[in-house]
């Protein structure tokens, strides 16, 4: 492997690591990183199961490259609680039964804290549009539906 | 110690509430790993070579200069893979790797394996292939006319008199019924026959096949993988690479997701070739393409429906012929549609025929509820023919003619108590069922039924010195079952939820156990679950009357503590699990409980589903309004996540019914394998999905449980086919009602 080195910062940590610069930010961090939260579940951007956050923005990480990282912040599910307290969103997808099998889940809850980080009180189709580049298979999205207005209006009343 | 399965009426504390199942907290937080998250030290990549072909005899296969690349460290191509199994599961081994020739776009030529992605990929360019193209068949009609090309020459029908002489597509036929169907339809004032068709999908689930296998020159090997069964997987995998299937221990990883699709072997004894052949672990992962064109998608089907009804609304006789694509492989998927096709109904005289036709496609495996869904289809939006045409309201219909206790199944049984009455009358009284349309919408409801299976489950108790409790299970946890298992295991001893923790147990730590399918999970793995935890209070019963001194007949079991019986005993304190468990160690050592059973009695379940759509006539774009699922579950033990498996079911069959299918081209070439051009339903496609939970308890488990995880998907193609009937004015008989094919039956109802 011919690697380009590549320094970032993961979930607030400073990270580096060497890849060819053809390969996927999606697999830089799954295996180099060792981020296995970040799934892959088409590897051309039309599940949403690899979503994660470049500089606060939402993207399939399959999307990018892994040299792109270069300087960037990246947010994973990983980082998404807070030491031992979890992020409404994930308390609340507990909560509400809003996973089954559990592969899209990660995709999931860093594509809703990003609307969520957006739109404090978004409605019903504003997070079905927001959600709608995540695929689930198993739970026909009612229940994810309902945790991500739960959490947000847990967010709400805490500031 | 057999143990006595039947419907006892208990009052529960624990079971039937609302819990947090034990692997939240890892599935939200990436911790939890599925298949793709294995990774061991000196970890070789495998990828496959496949077909581009539909058909075509391998003429040469070279890969010397593969071999030769620096960093490849195994090739294996079918000559690597000699049959072990004496031709049982040569079809297998053949689906895993092409044989003489190859029988669908995508089928596996050669793999490679190598020390990473880049040389792995540079390796399968380095094979030589010479094919010689054969005619192809991908169409279910078409391959069973004459002088159709054969997809495989040594196949001749089964299920037909004589036995046929020369080889043909048609590889089964299956008949099912019972009275005289010809006097049926005499005595009919209305006969609707009508042909339908459905096309090919796939589960789509959302995480690809996966595996880390790793296999020594010792004969020992492991294999981590996504699975709905891994003991299936050991069973199959050993046969087929000549393994000692002891040695061979096969770990399930978690699953993102099956629904039928992890029930069979793809990728895996490949990937443990690969790794004997190198002596290095070796993983193996799908892309989302190989799994559309390469993994075990459900039938597309043809079909005739007959039904023939008095003006009173009384089915006098029907029959269907239902024609199943079953891939390049032999399969028993024309059979369980022909079983399926009328068991909701208590007919005198009814006939399903179903045949299993080969094609040039991937072989199928087994979808929700397999085959059910098309049947349904068909059936279902004929008896909607049939209520117009005598013009009775369509849920009336389905009441009168509804399968009860005491009813002959079109298939051969005889019901015994069924939900298919009560879910009737539940849709018939649902406010949905009264709430006001607009314009261009349309309502429809259908019916339909599963089996459920049960089969070889094994379960252990192991209650730890501080009175906490393994719960090792064998039946993979394909969606939230490990909750599920707690409760029951909890409710049993009289303990707490959380102190029960659920583990899925390797091959190697607990005996077999079949496949997570057939909604089978809680319906064998709770009775499993059910009997060893009486096991262990009989233990349990023994330590504490070994305590007190007193003989055990003198000890009870009541709410998680062991209670002396009689005034004599008054002055013994009750002993808790936890005060037993403490003192194990003086008096006999662990305490366990143990269950092995053949979960025979598996309630057959029924759902009837309500639907409102509308359809746009500019575009043919059909939106879901409203859309309300009523199951019978027997008994739900954790109703979320049996709301869950409605709606997923649900949701899988709007997504069947308007857009998902398989477009082959003329070359016999997949022209949509990803996701992008295979559209499943996204979160702003769907509404909420209402959902009714009726229990009607299964007399043969002492929950009440039947399986819930199927049925789900089996009424939405009829039931939305049904209400985009209603709301286009047009009969739609073709699946999926994707925006082209509504537009062009509206046009043609206006020409």
């Amino acid at each position: 492997m011919t690697g380009t080195l590549v320094n970032t910062t993961v979930n607030g940590d400073a990270v580096q690591f060497a890849c060819p610069t053809d390969e996927s930010l999606m697999d830089s961090l799954r295996d180099r990183v060792g981020l296995t939260g970040v799934k892959e579940g088409c590897g051309t951007g039309d599940c949403g199961a690899c979503s994660i956050t470049l500089d606060g923005e939402l993207v399939c990480s399959c999307l990018v490259l892994g040299v792109e990282a270069n300087g960037r912040n990246i947010g994973t599910v990983e980082g998404l609680a807070d030491g031992d307290k979890l992020h409404p969103l994930q308390e609340q997808f507990i909560n509400h039964a809003a996973l089954q099998c559990g592969i899209c889940t990660p995709g999931f809850l860093v594509a809703a804290k990003a609307l969520l980080d957006k739109n404090k009180n978004p409605t019903e189709e504003e997070i079905r549009y927001a959600l709608a580049g995540n695929l689930c298979r198993c739970t026909g999205y009612d229940k994810i539906v309902r945790a991500v207005q739960a959490a947000s209006k847990d967010l709400r009343k805490k500031k | 110690m057999t143990h006595d399965q039947s419907f006892t009426n208990q009052k529960f504390k624990l079971v039937g509430s609302r819990v947090n199942r034990p692997d939240g907290v890892d599935k939200v937080t990436g911790r939890a790993k599925y298949g793709a998250d294995a990774s061991a030290p000196g970890q070789l990549v495998a990828l496959f070579l496949r077909s581009p072909h539909a058909h075509a005899k391998i003429k040469k296969l070279d890969t010397s200069k593969a071999e030769k690349l620096a960093g490849v460290k195994a090739v294996i191509t079918s000559a690597d893979l000699p049959d072990h199994t004496a031709g049982a599961q040569l079809d297998v081994l053949e689906n895993c790797m092409a044989r003489d020739r190859v029988l669908y776009d995508g089928h596996a030529v050669a793999a490679v394996a190598a020390i990473d992605k880049e040389t792995a990929k540079k390796a399968l360019k380095l094979i030589k292939v010479s094919y010689g193209k054969l005619p192809h068949v991908t169409d279910v009609d078409e391959a069973m006319r004459p002088g159709a090309p054969l997809v495989r020459e040594d196949i001749f029908t089964r299920g037909v008199d004589p036995k046929p002489t020369e080889p043909s597509n048609v590889c089964k036929v299956s008949t099912f019924g019972h009275g005289d169907i010809e006097a049926g339809f005499d005595e009919a004032d209305v006969i609707i026959e009508k042909s339908f068709k459905t096309e090919q999908t796939h589960q789509g689930y959302i995480e690809p096949h996966a595996c880390l296998a790793s296999v020594g020159p010792d004969g020992n090997g492991e294999l981590w993988v996504t699975t709905q069964g891994h003991y299936t997987y050991r069973t199959v995998c050993a046969a087929l690479l000549g393994m000692d299937m002891a040695k061979l221990k096969v770990t399930s990883s978690e699953i993102g997701g099956g629904f039928g699709g992890k029930t069979h072997v793809w990728i895996e004894p490949i990937a443990l070739a690969l790794s004997r052949k190198a002596n290095r672990p070796v993983k193996a992962v799908m892309t989302r393409d190989e799994v559309f064109k390469a993994s075990g998608p459900t039938c597309s089907t043809s079909m005739d429906i007959k039904i023939g009804a008095k003006k009173d609304g009384t089915i006098t006789a029907g029959s269907a012929h239902i024609r199943y694509q079953d891939g390049a492989f032999r399969g028993q998927w024309g059979q369980l549609g022909a079983m399926t096709a009328f068991a909701c109904y208590d007919l005198k005289n009814v006939q399903s025929v179903g045949y299993d036709v080969l094609v040039n496609r991937p072989k199928v495996a087994a979808y929700r509820a397999p085959s059910a869904p098309m049947a349904a289809f068909g059936v279902e939006s004929t008896m909607d023919l049939v209520a117009e045409a005598i013009e009775m309201d369509p849920v009336t219909l389905r009441i009168k003619n509804a399968a009860k206790e005491g009813t002959r199944a079109s298939y051969g049984p005889t019901y015994g108590p069924i939900g298919i009455g009560p879910t009737l009358e539940a849709a018939k009284n649902h406010p949905h069922m009264r709430a006001k349309l607009k314009k261009n919408q349309g309502r429809g409801m259908a019916c339909g039924f599963w089996f459920n299976f049960g089969g070889q489950t094994c379960t252990d108790i192991n209650i730890s010195a501080d009175g906490t409790v393994n719960l090792t299970l064998g039946t993979v946890d394909v969606g939230g079952s490990r909750a599920s298992m707690s409760l029951i295991c909890a409710e049993e001893l009289g303990i707490p939820y959380d102190q029960v923790k659920a583990n899925i147990a390797d091959t190697s730590s607990l005996g077999h156990n079949d496949t997570t399918e057939g909604s089978r999970g809680t319906f064998s793995s709770g009775m499993a679950t059910i009997f060893a935890a009486r096991e262990a209070i009989e233990e349990m019963k023994e330590r504490a009357a070994q305590t007190w001194d007193i003989p055990v007949e003198e000890v009870e079991w009541v709410e998680g503590e062991a209670r002396a019986i009689g005034q004599k005993n008054d002055n013994l304190p009750p002993l808790t699990l936890k005060d037993i468990a403490a003192r194990a160690a003086a008096t006999g050592g662990p305490i366990a409980g143990h269950n092995e059973v053949v979960a025979d009695g598996a309630g057959v379940s029924f759902a009837s589903h309500i639907c409102d759509v509308e359809v746009d006539p500019e575009t043919g774009g059909t939106r879901i309004i409203r859309y309300t699922v009523i199951q019978d579950a027997g008994k739900a033990i954790n109703p979320d996540y049996v709301e869950g498996q409605f709606q997923g079911g649900a949701a899988q069959g709007i997504g069947w019914a308007l857009n998902e299918e398989y477009i082959y081209g003329d070359d016999g070439r997949l022209q949509n394998a990803g996701f992008l051009d295979y559209r499943i339903p996204v979160c702003s496609d769907l509404p909420f999905i209402d959902t009714e939970i009726l229990e009607i308890p299964n007399p043969n488990h002492p929950y009440g449980i039947r399986g819930v995880g199927e049925t789900s998907i089996v009424p939405p193609l009829a039931a939305i086919g049904n209400a985009v009937s209603n709301a286009a004015g047009v009969r739609m008989t073709h699946v999926p009602m994707s925006p082209p094919r509504i537009l062009k039956a509206i046009e043609e109802a206006e020409a």
